[in-house]
């Protein structure tokens, strides 16, 4: 049976960490299913467990005039009821799972999860977050793109624990969230899609764009994205045919249980044009 | 490892694997069977039991992770007033059939009422969107709820 750590504080927690490599345990409502045998049985976790999900340095929040700085183990209950949280990210976290595991599952665990299909990411990417990752006595910051490599796998070292997300704040008056899922509540996402927009008068001044779980790891261009900002709306209507295309080029989904590619497809760049069209125009 | 917890109002201590499954503890160690496993995977909430008054999943939940918190099971929820109101509601709307998911929706209920004492039927849909009943159709257990919050005007 392996040994499990309940550290008192953050700094124990990292302490533990260097010393055995183990598999950081927050709110565990992925890894208990993951890790589940027959009923009865404890689950099968191979290396040592450290439960963090209970420490307080990681459960803060704290907004300043920059930016919004959310530890890694809010749950998706305590980010929806902090007044400071992008509206978004809280439009996001609502469809997120059903009550009971909201008030467990922790965004720094769906975070560092890095599956396709996680809901809080495109979001974050939209964003512009970072996340903070710390080891002994050091700390480094990395954009969140930087921080996911692939389905799965991030750059976190096996002695570094993802302690805060940075999101800058931002000044989008239009925004546009849908994720496209079996039902409407534990569902896996097929497809989410994430529009984010500053318009004033005919003109859109900043945007955003990002899918997700329609390809190894959220879609995002900054380059199209540069190509649509400070149009105005006539030219944007024009460019519609062509802002589609690019995505469209960038969009690589999979077949798996849960939908098809040709669906992934269809239904993403269904609704960029109805973000273009009913949220820019 | 030593597990110290409040269960159902009183203190406890259990000597236990710290990664053991909540589920397990409370019907193994405690003998409370009303909480029920389901799909073992936190999908239909037939094991929900409150956790410091917030829903838990308790078969995703490891025991380690109660250490210092207060569970309240369908056993000890059942002593209430509150549980009375949701009782008899439910019996009055069909909210009942076979009954394995009525623990769950019981704890889901008093989970919502305890914020939200007198619930729209989508805030209802909302908190028990993670409980599963193959009998019902779920109208009679929204409709329970909202009798529940009525009728037990001042409870929560």
């Amino acid at each position: 049976m392996v040994d499990t750590f309940k550290p008192q504080s953050l700094q124990e927690a990292v302490d533990v960490l260097s010393d055995k490599g183990a598999i950081l345990f927050a709110g565990g409502t992925d890894l208990m299913v993951q890790r589940r045998r027959r009923g009865g049985l404890i689950p099968d976790f191979d290396r040592p467990v450290i439960l963090i999900g209970h420490l307080k340095e990681l459960k803060e929040i704290s907004n300043s005039t920059r930016e919004i700085r959310i530890g890694s183990c809010c749950t998706y209950t305590a980010l929806l009821s902090h007044k400071a949280v992008p509206e978004i990210l809280k439009t996001c976290v609502s469809q997120i799972a059903s009550p009971g595991i909201r008030n467990r599952g922790t965004i720094g665990g769906n975070i560092c999860n890095a599956s396709p299909a996680g809901d809080t990411l495109p979001v974050l990417y939209a964003l512009d977050a970072s996340v903070i990752l710390a080891r002994d006595n050091k700390e480094r910051v990395l954009p969140i793109e930087k921080f996911i490599k692939g389905p799965g796998t991030t750059v976190l070292e096996a002695d570094e624990l993802l302690t805060r997300i940075i999101i800058p704040h931002s000044s989008f008056n239009k925004f546009f969230y849908k994720k496209v899922g079996t039902r409407a509540y534990n569902a896996l996402s097929k497809i989410s899609f994430t529009g984010l927009a500053l318009k004033k008068l005919r003109a859109v001044e900043d945007v955003r764009i990002a899918f997700g779980a329609v390809s190894p790891t959220v879609v995002r261009s900054k380059d199209i994205e540069a190509q649509i900002r400070g149009k105005d709306i006539d030219a944007i209507q024009k460019m519609i045919p062509e802002i589609l295309s690019h995505y469209s080029k960038l969009i690589d989904p999979i077949s798996d249980q849960r939908s098809n590619r040709r669906y992934r497809k269809t239904v993403s760049l269904n609704l960029l044009n109805s973000f273009l069209k009913n949220y820019m125009l | 490892m030593e597990i110290n917890f409040i269960l159902n109002g009183k203190g406890v201590k259990v000597k236990t694997h710290p990664l053991r499954r909540l589920l397990d503890v409370l019907r193994e160690d405690f003998d409370l069977s009303g909480v029920k496993e389901g799909c073992g995977e936190g999908e239909c909430g037939a094991c929900a039991v409150l956790v410091d008054g917030e829903l838990a999943l308790s078969c995703i939940t490891p025991v380690g992770s109660v250490e210092g918190t207060s569970v309240v099971t369908i056993e000890g929820y059942r002593e209430t007033a509150k549980y009375r109101a949701l009782e008899e509601a439910f019996s009055a709307t069909g909210a009942v059939q076979c009954g394995f998911c009525t623990p769950g929706f019981i704890i889901a209920a008093e989970s919502l009422l305890s914020k939200t004492p007198r619930p729209t039927p989508n805030e209802i849909r909302e908190a028990i969107s993670g409980n599963l009943c193959r009998c019902t159709g779920y109208s009679g257990i929204v409709e329970g709820i909202k009798r529940a919050s009525e009728r037990g005007e001042g409870l929560w």
